[in-house]
């Protein structure tokens, strides 16, 4: 099982927050976070790469989006 | 690629450059000194014009605010951003937005208006900012701490719809009762006679200039609230480039066009009191923060479909009305009768909101 955040309906700041305390909390790994909106999804990108994560896929799922970033 | 481009660094700082030489251009064509765009102060004006309050300076239907929304909508549209959402606490936003205009009010101008000031020459403007970033820093240390005001629903389409067709019905108004020559109203709108409420661009020109930033603003997400919070909580200078591309944009062109007049006393719209310019815009940058977003960016997501957001535009246009009612705006003169305990009270009340409201309670 992945690491999940899950961020559907919240707005900005708060997707980013969680997601930089899961990378915070991790180092390393591979973590999957569910944003609703597109400010979202290029705010936890953003945030993933200037943590010097990857961005490993974003695939549409329902009316938002799955992000999966990865830190090998 | 088009999609994208926004999102990126050259995107924002496009975005803010245009605002930075439009809004400047604006007051050239006629709108008030430093106020090319001002959100809280032509929402008040709209108030104004809708009656309000009847401050007889201030009133009228300012079309850059139907702009705004309505250019956010189209690039919503055009590029299938349009979510309709809402539910995430509408009454506490109705209440941030109310103190947010009633601060803003005490300061005379929102964010964008304090950088209109500033790149103008008006020093009064440094103590504004000041207290915008100390609001907003106090607005952080709450989203450390869990503030929150919970998550949003899908909702109907019709939902997201109801702030852009207010606008709408705005914009029919206007035209079915356009402004009259000397004359203080026209069918049911209010207008000034005198004052900055008299000063405007041609309505089309304001329009199309309105919508150009709303869609542009949609596009790249443009907050200058977010610029400050993101800096302080992230590091990141992602929308803070934006805001800086604003300045230096808005510096120049006032140079250009002879509107740089440096000083404290008499800069136009604005008051000496450093300490009241600094009180009000720390209420307004918190109440900012604790919303999500500046007044300008409130009503681009209200064009998206943000329901909150639209609650939020509706707390300001009525706290516009409680803050000529009550005599809490201020003046060329100073802060008004009440605008002092009216900051007060609405630091207390953005404190309420930020202790009360947390992850952890919800």
């Amino acid at each position: 099982m992945n690491n999940m955040v899950d961020a559907r309906g919240l707005s900005c700041p708060q997707p980013v927050m969680m997601t930089m305390n899961e990378m915070k909390k991790l180092g390393k790994g591979e973590v999957v976070i569910l944003v609703d909106t597109d400010t979202s999804r290029e705010n936890v990108s953003r945030a993933a790469k200037s943590q010097g994560w990857q961005v490993k896929s974003v695939d549409s799922e329902g009316t938002g989006y799955r992000i999966t970033i990865v830190k090998d | 690629m088009f999609k994208k481009l926004f999102a990126t660094s050259p995107g924002i700082i496009g975005v803010g450059a245009f605002i930075g030489v439009f809004a400047p251009l604006l007051q050239k064509w006629g709108n008030p000194g430093n106020m090319g765009v001002c959100v809280a102060c032509f929402e008040r004006d709209i108030a104004g014009a809708i009656g309000l309050h009847r401050a007889a300076v201030v009133q009228y239907m300012r079309p850059e605010i139907i702009g705004f929304v309505l250019g956010a909508l189209i690039a919503a549209y055009v590029f299938r951003e349009f979510r309709p959402r809402t539910g995430s606490a509408p009454i506490a936003r109705f209440v941030l937005g109310t103190f947010a205009m009633i601060g803003a009010l005490v300061f005379l101008g929102c964010p964008w208006r304090a950088m209109l000031r500033l790149t103008g020459g008006d020093g009064n403007a440094i103590f504004g900012f000041i207290g915008l970033i100390v609001g907003i820093w106090i607005g952080t240390r709450f989203l450390k701490g869990g503030y929150d005001l919970g998550r949003v629903q899908p909702t109907h389409t019709s939902v997201g719809w109801l702030l852009p067709l207010i606008m709408i019905g705005f914009l029919v108004l206007i035209l079915v009762f356009p402004p009259v020559s000397g004359q203080n109203q026209s069918g049911v709108l209010f207008y000034s006679t005198q004052g900055p409420g008299s000063m405007h661009a041609p309505l089309i020109v304001s329009l199309i200039v309105g919508l150009a930033i709303g869609f542009l603003a949609q596009r790249s997400r443009f907050c200058t609230m977010g610029a400050f919070r993101d800096l302080i909580l992230f590091r990141q200078i992602h929308l803070f480039s934006g805001v800086v591309a604003l300045l230096i944009a808005a510096f120049i062109t006032n140079l250009i066009v002879g509107q740089f007049h440096p000083g404290f006393a008499k800069q136009p719209v604005a008051h000496t009191m450093a300490l009241w310019n600094f009180g009000g815009m720390l209420l307004a940058g918190l109440a900012f923060c604790l919303a999500g977003g500046c007044p300008g960016r409130q009503l681009f997501m209200a064009g998206e479909g943000d329901g909150d957001a639209a609650v939020f535009v509706l707390g300001m246009i009525v706290g516009a009305g409680f803050s000529h009612n009550f005599g809490l705006a201020s003046s060329p003169k100073g802060v008004g009768p009440h605008g002092i305990a009216a900051v007060i009270i609405g630091i207390l009340v953005c404190l309420f909101i930020g202790f009360t409201m947390r992850k952890r309670i919800a």
